[in-house]
């Protein structure tokens, strides 16, 4: 790769209409507040004192090498570290205002509420439509069966994948391919109707048709969710966000307005990966 | 060289294979050979008699299918709900892996220890008497080290993405644990169940300890009754003198044989079913 400062890379010229870059994206009101968080495995630290703040209805990328904690730091935001034992975290995370590490949380409502798919599609060893119904069912949210059909076809729908499956609800998620399986995936965390999405590589085991796929289904789910992804590949982090931060080693190196991540870094490490020096 | 070392490996493997086959099938030529002759449905649903023409299983048949049935019934919840405790819920306290070093060990205690144990405890203490609950309840101690590692390693196949996938939907630890790890485990769980029960009826030992009846002139018809297995009855008629009864106690190991092997395919089809029903 090659090209220096202000060096607009291809990908990004092409598809500039699809990201938010006008001034009103700074209007939307702020979902996620993250305020000097710390995160420990053992008495390795993880992460090292992250600021970021995360508006709604916008989609945010983190991006950076390998082991630079940006999927830790995406755990740390529906709280899934908890089931890792000997984590600590230190600072704190409020989402709509409210800290998500106070000690009266409840972590069920709250992963009710930040829905999270990953990077392995891993869809559950039962039928499709049982992929999606489990979620509605474990938290009680239809009344009836004519509601749960309902519910189950309305998240298929939004995650664009209703029209290849509607006619083998019944199958096993299992049969289906790679890219499927992800929006299966995609499908059963809004079937809960969380308000955040999480996506932690979701398109780093598919191909480039089902890879596009996932993006469009990003960019039409922004209007209803916010979505933070984390992404390994700096043209997809550039196709779909409309912030983007920047980890190295632990740290929040440089967050902003995608555009300028990509065109104008403030940071010299920055730009160094963003143009493919370093990374 | 390399080669014919692996060669020489290749040949003995196969040779302490064919010893180990041939060794189990004159056993098995050898008892159908005593025992064949007696076989017969008369065999099935006679009860013991002092006459070895006249005599049959039908008693400790019975006792047999009840005993095992319910000992099953005892281990298979209890066994199972210890393994979730010992992996779940405290896999990492000091407590749980003194126990889990305790259940490796119980694995390998002679059974009449058991018998003993279940002399004491069920029969006296408790009171159930030389019942078939009592009977049950020391085969299930008997069942239960192996049931509970076998179900531990069971749940620990289960990945980890699928459970990460049930939390991030908002599922409790309890309904992670019930609606998708369960389930996966289930062949796991099974397997164990079928092995420990497999070990469960060729017992003798405890069950005469704790003092089940080697003639009795009735079937059990609840878990109260007075009972005798089929392994107990064998070992009856292998200690008259008259040479009839051992070709009795030569096809009472037939039925036994024939219990065991139906439990068996019993459990390979259930096993079967829950694997296909989780790939439907």
């Amino acid at each position: 790769m090659t090209g220096g400062t202000g060096t607009v890379p291809a990908n990004l010229s092409g598809i500039a209409s699809r990201r938010d870059q006008s001034p009103a994206a700074l209007d939307k009101p702020v979902k996620i507040e993250v305020d000097n968080l710390n995160f420990y495995y053992g008495p390795k630290r993880a992460l090292d004192g992250i600021n970021i703040r995360i508006r709604a209805n916008l989609v945010t990328a983190f991006i950076g090498p390998s082991g630079c904690g940006k999927s830790t730091f995406l755990r740390t935001l529906n709280r899934m570290n908890d089931i890792i034992p000997a984590t600590r975290v230190e600072g704190t995370v409020e989402i709509d205002g409210k800290p998500i590490y106070d000690a009266k949380v409840d972590v069920v409502q709250l992963r009710r509420k930040v829905g999270m798919v990953f990077q392995k599609s891993n869809p559950f060893p039962k039928s499709i439509f049982e992929n999606i119904a489990y979620g509605l069912r474990i938290n009680g949210l239809t009344k009836s069966k004519a509601e749960m059909a309902e519910r189950v076809e309305e998240s298929l729908r939004q995650a664009a994948i209703w029209e290849e499956v509607k006619d083998r609800l019944n199958e096993s998620a299992l049969a289906l391919s790679g890219g499927q399986q992800q929006r299966l995936c995609i499908a059963r965390a809004l079937a809960i109707r969380p308000e955040i999405l999480l996506m932690d590589e979701p398109a780093s085991a598919l191909d480039p048709i089902a890879t596009q796929r996932i993006e469009e289904l990003i960019y039409d789910l922004k209007k209803n969710y916010t979505i933070v992804i984390v992404t390994h590949n700096m043209q997809q982090a550039a196709r779909v966000s409309d912030f983007t931060a920047f980890f190295w080693l632990g740290r929040l190196i440089e967050v902003g307005r995608t555009d300028r991540i990509f065109t104008a870094p403030a940071e010299k490490l920055t730009e160094d990966y963003v143009t493919g020096r370093c990374g | 060289m390399r080669k014919r070392a692996d060669l020489l490996f290749q040949m003995l493997s196969l040779a302490t294979l064919i010893a180990a086959l041939a060794a189990l099938g004159a056993l098995v030529y050898d008892i159908f050979a005593d025992g064949a002759s007696r076989l017969s449905w008369s065999f099935i649903v006679n009860i013991a008699s002092r006459n070895a023409e006249e005599a049959g299983v039908y008693h400790a048949l019975m006792g047999s299918i009840w005993v095992i049935a319910l000992t099953g019934a005892l281990a298979l919840p209890i066994g199972v709900a210890a393994a979730i405790y010992l992996e779940e819920y405290g896999s990492r306290s000091r407590i749980a892996r003194f126990i889990e070093l305790n259940i490796s060990n119980l694995a390998a205690v002679p059974s009449i220890i058991y018998g003993l144990l279940g002399l004491g405890l069920f029969v006296r203490l408790m009171g159930m008497g030389q019942s078939v609950l009592a009977g049950a309840a020391t085969l299930a101690l008997l069942a239960l080290p192996v049931v509970i590692l076998s179900t531990r390693e069971a749940l620990r196949t289960v990945p980890s993405s699928i459970r990460e996938g049930s939390y991030a939907l908002g599922a409790t630890k309890w309904q992670t644990i019930w609606h998708q790890v369960l389930p996966m485990a289930l062949p796991g769980v099974l397997t164990g169940l079928i092995l420990a029960l497999s070990r469960a009826i060729g017992e003798t030992a405890p069950l005469i300890t704790i003092g089940a009846l080697t003639y009795i002139p009735f079937a059990p018809d609840s878990v109260w009754s007075k009972f005798t297995v089929l392994p107990i009855q064998v070992f009856n008629w292998v200690s008259r003198p008259q040479a009839e009864f051992k070709a009795n106690a030569a096809a009472g190991i037939l039925v036994l044989l024939a219990l065991l092997l139906s439990m068996n395919a019993i459990a390979i089809v259930v096993r079967d079913r829950s694997q296909r029903r989780g790939r439907v």
